[in-house]
């Protein structure tokens, strides 16, 4: 149910879009004509000026470049499209850089498409393109193109965002989970779940005050500390649908190997444990948007575990687990009370809409 | 912890195999999730009991659920663990994806509330549980009364706990040394309400938590009991549970419901085993307003779930666990619901 403290479009807010049309996305704004050309220059394009986008073409030009190019794209859905921590266009930006970041990559440019439902608030609006030219700035990424589309009433969901990312990948041994062997350690950038819970909490309305927040953030400049660490890094993936548990799972199906956790070393913080509790979600299977599991040479965990915590948004790195010959390969949680139990990822549904 | 678990490996050393049933589903999942499964001696055998709500419905009962769901006009609020459930024609899930309007929620009070703000629908909830969740339907009844709600209705699947476990003792011959009891629903009914188990069927009891060391606290007080041979009935779960209950919310579930024989899965009509409206709140039964009928209680072939919660088969004993019957693609409802043993199993246990 959309009873979120955050913005969904309840019926109170379709009850002022009735009297003050003019404060809202009207069906005009998306028409393609003067009213559009409006409607962008006051609300989509101030904080987006960069010398790629500002001459508004076709098709943005961009200059030449060496390396391979990386090119991804994602579609976001999230409700509530504004939570503690983040909104629908932080979201957008920084899933589309990570994706990019976690293969190596060094992002160039965005393009953002936007699915504005008619009667959207502008206030709203004007909120997520802000934390959106907030989130590029912060990642130095431009919006190099883009697109706008307004629909009728009831035929999205507020808003729909987006976004692809284009990156470049320098020579050099590319992280991909062939190079990893037993022994390699395993880490994580930061405490876990906390996007997920903070969405579910907003939209739920739970009616808990907790400090959960989403931890929404672009990585490429953490990616970037870790791997001149001088620690050999092997593996990058972030931890979005499917958590942790998610991502371990892949590690089984992909090397072969087995994976063990220690529950001891997970960073779970308080907020994050009771909501996870009340919620009945098990934190290793709730979506993260700022952190990153990282596979390290054995050894080299210590060197990649120091250029986090220099960066910030590496700050509470630690190490959770290791890569281990086992059969059959397992992911396995050691307990804290020193028992064992497997780690599967989630069947697909506890968090709907997260992302 | 360690020396809990090696005061529980020192009371079973003069003990033969010992049977332990947890009841309540919570509990199952939270013994796989801690893996207190792993660290206990070979001779603790832990089964599992009625206590997963989803589990112990009758086919019958998902049934009408489903049906319901399908009837114009209808929206229906569910806990997010009935969705999966297969029912005749597809489970819920599936019901939803050809247009069913069905809304998942954490609690009555939100089928409530959309029942008042959508004076247009019928909102019918699927109340199921024990004494735990029985409240809170017996509170929104209340208020759905008091605000003369003419659009909510309860399908009613609500349980009790002790006729069911009475049942399973009476005349059994399932070996079972002991219980460890659930801790959410003696918050409700008290310690005391167990006290028959002791009494009249001599087998060791204690009510327990659901953290990992309350868990193992409530292992090593059975084990010492089963060591000394003189059953009793424990609590250490004493700053949650007494043993009287919640008489405030006893007092709500007496209003509004009253005790009357019902079907569980495969277990048969138990008498008093739930909870019927009284007369007076018969305008938000959903079973009268919709004219549904709740059908036979029977089984897809080859599906143990019924023995499963009645602690008479463990999940690999089945032999479509893991097979026919996954996590993905669930055959009955011991594998669908979170607190199922067979989901416990099958995500945290392996398919060894």
């Amino acid at each position: 149910m959309l009873r979120g403290t955050g913005t969904a479009v309840s019926g109170e807010m379709r009850n002022t879009m009735k009297t003050r049309a003019d404060d809202h996305v009207m069906l005009v704004h998306g028409g393609g004509g003067e009213m559009t050309r409006r409607f962008l220059d006051a609300h989509v394009l101030p904080g987006l000026a960069n010398e790629f986008l500002d001459p508004l073409l076709d098709s943005a030009v961009l200059p030449p470049v060496e390396g391979s190019l990386c090119m991804t794209t994602d579609a976001f859905v999230v409700q509530p499209l504004e939570f503690p921590g983040g909104d629908i266009g932080r979201l957008a930006v920084c899933g589309t850089i990570n994706d990019l970041a976690v293969m190596g990559a060094r992002p160039l440019a965005l393009s953002l498409a936007l699915v504005m439902e008619e009667g959207l608030p502008l206030a709203v609006l004007d909120r997520v393109m802000a934390s959106i030219a907030g989130a590029a700035g912060e990642a130095g990424t431009p919006v190099v193109t883009g697109d706008t589309k307004v629909v009728e009433r009831n035929r999205g969901d507020g808003l729909l965002i987006t976004t692809a990312g284009l990156g470049v990948l320098d020579e050099g041994p590319r992280l991909a989970p062939g190079r990893i062997e037993a022994g390699d350690e395993i880490l994580v950038t930061g405490p876990i779940a906390e996007h997920g819970l903070a969405v579910m909490v907003a939209r739920e309305g739970l009616g808990i005050t907790s400090r959960l927040e989403s931890d929404a953030a672009p990585l490429a400049g953490l990616v970037e500390a870790m791997v001149s660490s001088g620690g050999e890094v092997k593996f990058l993936r972030d931890p979005t649908r499917g958590g942790v548990a998610g991502v371990v799972a892949d590690l089984v199906e992909d090397t072969g190997l087995g994976v063990e956790i220690e529950e001891e070393a997970l960073p779970v913080p308080a907020p994050v444990r009771h909501a996870a509790e009340l919620l009945g979600l098990d934190p290793l299977t709730v979506a993260n948007e700022g952190k990153i599991v990282v596979v390290a040479a054995k050894g080299a965990g210590e060197r990649v575990l120091e250029a986090c915590h220099a960066h910030p948004r590496g700050k509470g790195a630690v190490r959770i687990g290791r890569m281990v010959r086992a059969e059959p390969p397992l992911a396995e949680l050691i307990t804290s009370i020193g028992g064992r139990r497997i780690i599967q990822r989630p069947y697909g549904e506890e968090l709907p809409r997260i992302c | 912890m360690k020396n809990i678990i090696e005061a529980v490996t020192r009371a079973c050393a003069d003990l033969d195999e010992v049977r332990i049933m947890e009841v309540c589903g919570t509990h199952t999942v939270s013994l796989f999730r801690s893996g207190i499964r792993s660290v206990l001696p070979p001779g603790v055998r832990l089964v599992s009991g009625p206590g997963c709500p989803v589990c112990v419905t009758s086919q019958g009962y998902i049934d009408a659920v489903i049906e319901v769901s399908a009837r114009p006009g209808v929206t229906l609020c569910t806990y997010g663990d009935m969705v999966r459930v297969p029912g005749r024609t597809g489970s819920l899930e599936a019901h939803r994806g050809r247009g069913a309007r069905i809304e998942v929620c954490y609690s009555v009070l939100d089928a409530l509330r959309r029942a008042e703000e959508n004076p247009g629908e019928e909102v019918v909830f699927v109340a199921v549980g024990f004494e735990t969740t029985a409240p809170a339907t017996a509170l929104a009844v209340l208020e759905a009364d008091r605000k003369g709600l003419g659009n909510f209705t309860i399908l009613n699947g609500h349980k009790r706990v002790m006729p069911a476990l009475r049942a399973l003792l009476a005349g059994s011959d399932l070996p079972l040394d002991g219980f460890l009891l659930p801790g959410h629903v003696s918050v409700i009914i008290g310690s005391g309400a167990y006290r028959d188990l002791v009494d009249r069927y001599h087998k060791a009891c204690v009510v327990a938590g659901f953290e990992a060391e309350q868990l193992l606290e409530g292992i090593l007080a059975l084990v010492n009991q089963m060591a000394r041979g003189t059953p009793a009935l424990e609590n250490v779960y004493g700053v949650a549970v007494s043993p009287e209950g919640n008489t405030q919310a006893l007092d709500c579930l007496d209003r509004v419901f009253e005790p009357v024989d019902t079907v569980w899965r495969a277990m048969g009509t138990i008498p008093e085993s739930g909870f019927a409206l009284r007369a007076a709140f018969d305008r938000f039964d959903a079973e009268k307003r919709f004219g549904l009928v709740q059908g036979e209680d029977t089984h897809p072939p080859g599906c143990r779930c019924g023995e499963v919660i009645q602690g008479r088969a463990e999940p690999r004993d089945c032999t479509l666990f893991g097979e026919a019957c996954t996590f993905e693609n669930p055959v009955g409802p011991c594998m669908v619901s979170s607190e199922g043993t067979c989901a416990a199993w099958y995500r945290y246990g392996g398919v060894r």
